[in-house]
């Protein structure tokens, strides 16, 4: 188990190897975000720029523009939300090569409350044209995708979370920017998820099947560019669920809804928030919010 | 050196205002007040190579005030980067030109600015860039007093003067006015010197009109280690054409054929 914000800190450490022109900024949540690690290993490319995210994420811009690589890590909803208009004007406008990772993405941050919890990170980042948008479920994935992310060339935007998660993936598994995985194969339904979400989906899947329901599930880790042929291959069983830890409006859901309509129509059920979240271990927020393994596999049963 | 640019200041003056006129609309007062600056900057202070806008050795130069871009694409005319008639499609659906700086279509732009206070911390990035690559190359951001209103600016300047960014000179272009009105009545700019002073800067309060004063900014600013320079030009909103200076209503509005015709030959152009 380890949290994928620490996956992200440790994997930028192993990037600078192959790639010395990455610079790690963040806005004084170093030892938050994990790029600490980088921190430590690498002071002389790392830049803390003070509890100023509009200046952090413009000053990445400029770093972009004489060659180098930002990751600017912060709060998702500090990344997001407060330094949004910096990113979509100063960073994508120009289509400059930034990387920003959003940590503590999500109820799942739990205790820090509503106005911690980022759940419109992933529509916002999603609207503006060029952007990358990507939600690893594990560390493996998470590694693998900040790899993807140096590789790419172009604003990207990565969203993880606070809570160590199980594995899902073994360490040589292959992430691409617009892929997926499809981890179960049923003809029933299936759970498209993205994030911490996919583990619960998992679960949901476990459930499900003890009761001789096959459902397939999908890793949709990569939500911009989304792995259009994933989704038309999930709508041939006439059910998709999407589950996601961020507003039903924007996300994940509809994403899927999008390219379902376009392609291949079939009933698509969201989930995901619809009000502001609340302070609370992250397990009890989900159940609360209806976000669990349990509530995904009572909502796939009540839409068969 | 001094009387060409002089004269360079008055045909950046008068090119500036071809194009907004060309364009329909645009930002006569803010471009005017800017004339010695750029001249000064475009003309000397600033190595840009004529030939290769994309030169990685070049100094940057960062117009954060972005609706003062007519100025700066005048500046880019003359240095050969965009022709004449380029420059008369400013705003016009097919052209490169964009009402607010486009770096991706524009050569001779070294960012992309337009939304207030981000042009100033996207300067930052690139001198600490330049810090991190250890080249030595001069960063140059261009402000506008209405601008200051933006906390943004202030977290740069933070930035700037904690990283001792001493190759980056920031100039302010203080021409007292902004949209709605005054600076003293939208956002009270008093004692910005000594704000800025506060700040960690090395301030240099200047007539930005004054091209000798202008020059001798910029050259010291270039000397000075250790901390960046910050160059308070007091300025006069729609310098050198009698009926646009400190009028508000010249802000961003387009001269008419008359306008122009009576500016051009008060700028002796």
């Amino acid at each position: 188990m380890k949290a994928n914000r620490q996956a992200f800190g440790e994997a930028l450490v192993e990037l600078y190897k192959s790639k010395p022109n990455i610079v790690s900024l963040d806005a004084d949540l170093a030892a938050a975000t994990y790029s600490a690690v980088f921190k430590k290993e690498h002071p002389e490319a790392f830049i803390d720029c003070g509890i100023a995210e509009q200046n952090m994420m413009t000053v990445a811009a400029g770093l972009s523009t004489v060659g180098l690589i930002p990751f600017v890590s912060t709060f998702a909803v500090f990344a997001s939300l407060r330094a949004g208009e910096q990113f979509r004007n100063s960073i994508c406008y120009p289509h400059l090569n930034v990387k920003v990772v959003g940590t503590h993405a999500g109820i799942e941050c739990g205790a820090d409350g509503a106005t911690h919890q980022a759940l419109e990170d992933i529509a916002l980042m999603r609207t503006i044209p060029g952007t990358v948008v990507l939600a690893p479920a594990d560390a493996y994935a998470t590694r693998a995708l900040v790899f993807a992310m140096a590789d790419h060339v172009g604003p990207c935007y990565m969203r993880v979370g606070r809570d160590k998660v199980e594995e899902i993936y073994d360490a040589g598994t292959k992430f691409t920017i617009g892929g997926s995985h499809c981890l179960r194969k049923g003809n029933k339904a299936a759970i498209l998820a993205a994030g911490d979400r996919v583990q619960s989906a998992l679960e949901a899947a476990d459930i499900l099947e003890k009761e001789g329901i096959k459902v397939s599930v999908y890793d949709m880790y990569s939500i911009k560019p989304l792995d259009e042929n994933a989704v038309k291959e999930a709508a041939e069983c006439g059910l998709i669920v999407t589950v996601e830890d961020h507003q039903k409006v924007g996300g994940l859901g509809s994403a899927v809804c999008e390219c379902v309509c376009r392609n291949k129509p079939c009933k698509v059920v969201t989930m995901g928030m619809e009000s502001f979240g609340r302070s609370g271990p992250s397990s009890e927020l989900f159940k609360l919010y209806g976000l669990d393994g349990a509530s995904i596999a009572a909502i796939v049963k009540s839409n068969l | 050196m001094q009387a060409d640019l002089q004269q360079i200041a008055a045909k950046l003056r008068g090119l500036a205002l071809e194009a907004i006129f060309a364009g329909g609309s645009g930002h006569p007062g803010g471009s005017l007040s800017l004339g010695e600056i750029m001249a000064a900057l475009y003309f000397e202070a600033a190595n840009i190579n004529e030939k290769d806008p994309k030169d990685p050795k070049r100094d940057r130069v960062v117009l954060s005030k972005g609706h003062a871009c007519p100025i700066l694409y005048a500046a880019l005319c003359l240095k050969g980067f965009i022709t004449k008639e380029q420059l008369l499609s400013l705003r016009h659906t097919d052209s490169f030109l964009q009402g607010h700086p486009d770096m991706k279509g524009t050569p001779g732009v070294d960012m992309s600015t337009g939304s207030l206070g981000q042009g100033i911390s996207a300067a930052c990035g690139i001198a600490m860039g330049a810090k991190l690559k250890k080249e030595d190359f001069h960063v140059y951001a261009i402000l506008g007093d209405g601008e200051l209103d933006e906390g943004q600016v202030w977290e740069a300047l933070m930035f700037a003067a904690h990283y001792k960014l001493d190759n980056l000179t920031v100039i302010v272009d203080h021409n007292g006015l902004q949209i709605d009105g005054p600076n003293s009545e939208v956002m009270d700019l008093a004692n910005l010197k000594a704000r800025f002073d506060a700040f960690g800067l090395n301030t240099i309060e200047i007539d930005g009109n004054n091209l000798n004063e202008v020059r001798q900014s910029l050259a010291l600013a270039r000397e000075v280690k250790g901390k960046p320079t910050l160059i308070l030009a007091n300025t006069v909103k729609g310098k050198g054409v009698s009926f646009m200076e400190n009028q508000v209503g010249w802000h961003g509005k387009a001269p008419s054929r008359e306008d122009l015709d009576k500016a051009l030959a008060e700028l002796g152009v």
